[in-house]
């Protein structure tokens, strides 16, 4: 267990651990979103009120789910780096902000695209989308925190202390829906009780939840992979891999 | 001289930040020139009928407050951070917690507690009715509170960059917004004539909260400001 834990500070190790989980996770996230968006996007019957407006459903709710997953991920990232001072949970956290900003913003953008046909309007100041503007600004917040500070151990402790504090406003995004009378229809999945989701829409759209989160895992990864290679640029192991054609 | 308790150390540092604010006290007055300025700016740009703007006013003060107290929030540590008597506090056995508490006191002394005490004037310009003013200014002292505690969170995190200002807009506004939200619609409930007594209290267990949590991130991203 403790060697493991040692383990996981040293990059080299990290690095190639990181690379064979890739080799089987890449394949199996391409086959799962090309499982999903051919499953849901041409076999699903179209909904009797949007008709096939709705499909964008496979896209819109996956994206959101993990792009609000991804925060957390990142700010546990920072509070291990600030509390344990481990160099990888910062590289971590680094790869995962731009990741976060990317979903949200495809969670918006999709939903402008499904609100114009359904709603009438690309966009309106309600909870829901008002609090996930605000998500996109807290991760473009960290990225520019980030870029801001020369010294970069310091950048990774302040935007750790930045990510702690926006996560207050990660359950109110959650709950915006329910607290405040808004457009945005409620969570119709659910893990206790009925899902307001037929089965035969459902099961592609959890398929693609899961293809999303191992996106989003995949993402990190190769991020991470390729910070480490920047901030060990002048390290043995870093020139070996060079020398050996990127290849470990 | 023997060294001060940690309390009277405390009341010893607002005491200095105050005073520091009274010698220079354009500082004192910029925000409420700032806010007065924006308030002329508002019926230029949405023309001046009256009930248009009593319609807009909670939220008008309300957004101008917030960006007051963000433009001052950015000073709080810069001059201490740049004549290193920040350094100075940070080694010092005094708990670093109750000091933070000082300089954002001092700050929502000279910022937030004023503005919300001349902002009836300022209401009465934009023809806020008057029944809504009680509100308005208590939602401003409690909301002000929360606003210069999370300002103070940008403001740590970014005093040894060399420009800070434009940063902290971004890093701190999207911590506001929840404030914004319950402050105006406190002010709201208040025209309206529905109770404004749920969205204060609201706003009463925000500042507990930051209270409570706030300095921890101060004081940490002084450290790291400190030490990079």
């Amino acid at each position: 267990m403790w060697s493991f834990f040692h383990k996981l500070g040293s990059p080299p190790w990290l690095y190639g651990i990181s690379g064979s989980i890739l080799r089987w996770l890449l394949p199996l996230t391409l086959l799962a979103l090309v499982t999903g968006l051919v499953w849901g996007l041409l076999f699903t019957a179209p909904d009797f009120r949007q008709g096939n407006s709705y499909r964008i459903i496979y896209i819109h709710v996956p994206a959101a789910v993990v792009a609000l997953a991804g925060y957390y991920v990142m700010a546990i990232a920072g509070a291990i780096n600030l509390i344990w001072k481990m160099k990888m949970a910062d590289v971590a956290m680094k790869a995962a902000a731009p990741i976060g900003a990317a979903l949200t913003f495809i969670a918006l953008l999709t939903g402008a695209i499904w609100g114009k046909p359904t709603w009438g309007t690309w966009w309106v100041w309600d909870a829901r989308i008002t609090s996930m503007l605000i998500l996109l600004f807290l991760y473009l917040g960290v990225v520019a925190l980030y870029e801001a500070y020369d010294n970069k151990e310091a950048a990774g402790k302040a935007c750790a202390v930045l990510s702690l504090v926006g996560t207050v406003n990660i359950p109110i995004i959650y709950k915006s829906v329910d607290w405040w009378y808004s457009l945005h229809q409620p969570a119709s999945i659910k893990f206790t009780g009925e899902s307001s989701i037929d089965p035969s829409m459902l099961y592609p759209l959890l398929l693609m939840i899961t293809a999303f989160y191992a996106l989003f895992t995949c993402c990190l990864l190769m991020n991470m992979r390729a910070e480490l290679l920047q901030r060990e640029a002048r390290t043995n192991w870093v020139r070996k891999l060079a020398l050996a054609g990127g290849r470990g | 001289m023997s060294a001060p308790g940690p309390a009277a150390f405390c009341l010893r540092l607002l005491r200095r930040q105050l005073v520091l604010a009274v010698r220079r006290p354009i500082e004192i007055g910029n925000p409420l020139l700032f806010f007065a300025m924006v308030v002329a700016l508002f019926p230029l740009g949405l023309g001046p009928a009256p009930d248009q703007l009593a319609g807009f006013a909670p939220g008008i003060l309300w957004i101008i407050a917030l960006l007051s107290n963000l433009l001052t929030s950015d000073a709080v540590f810069r001059s201490d951070f740049d004549d290193g008597s920040l350094e100075q506090l940070l080694l010092s056995p005094q708990p670093l917690y109750l000091s933070v508490l000082a300089y954002i006191g001092a700050h929502w002394l000279i910022t937030g507690l004023l503005l919300a005490l001349v902002s009836p004037v300022f209401a009465l310009m934009l023809n806020l009715p008057g029944e809504a003013i009680g509100s308005l200014v208590a939602s401003l002292l409690l909301g002000t509170g929360v606003l210069s505690l999370l300002g103070c969170i940008g403001a740590a995190l970014t005093v040894g960059l060399k420009r800070g200002g434009m940063l902290i807009s971004l890093l701190i506004l999207p911590l506001y917004m929840p404030v914004l939200i319950f402050g105006s619609a406190a002010v709201q409930a208040a025209v309206n004539g529905s109770p404004a007594g749920p969205y204060l209290a609201l706003l009463g267990a925000m500042l507990s909260l930051a209270i409570a949590l706030a300095p921890l991130a101060i004081a940490a991203g002084l450290r790291i400001s400190v030490d990079a």
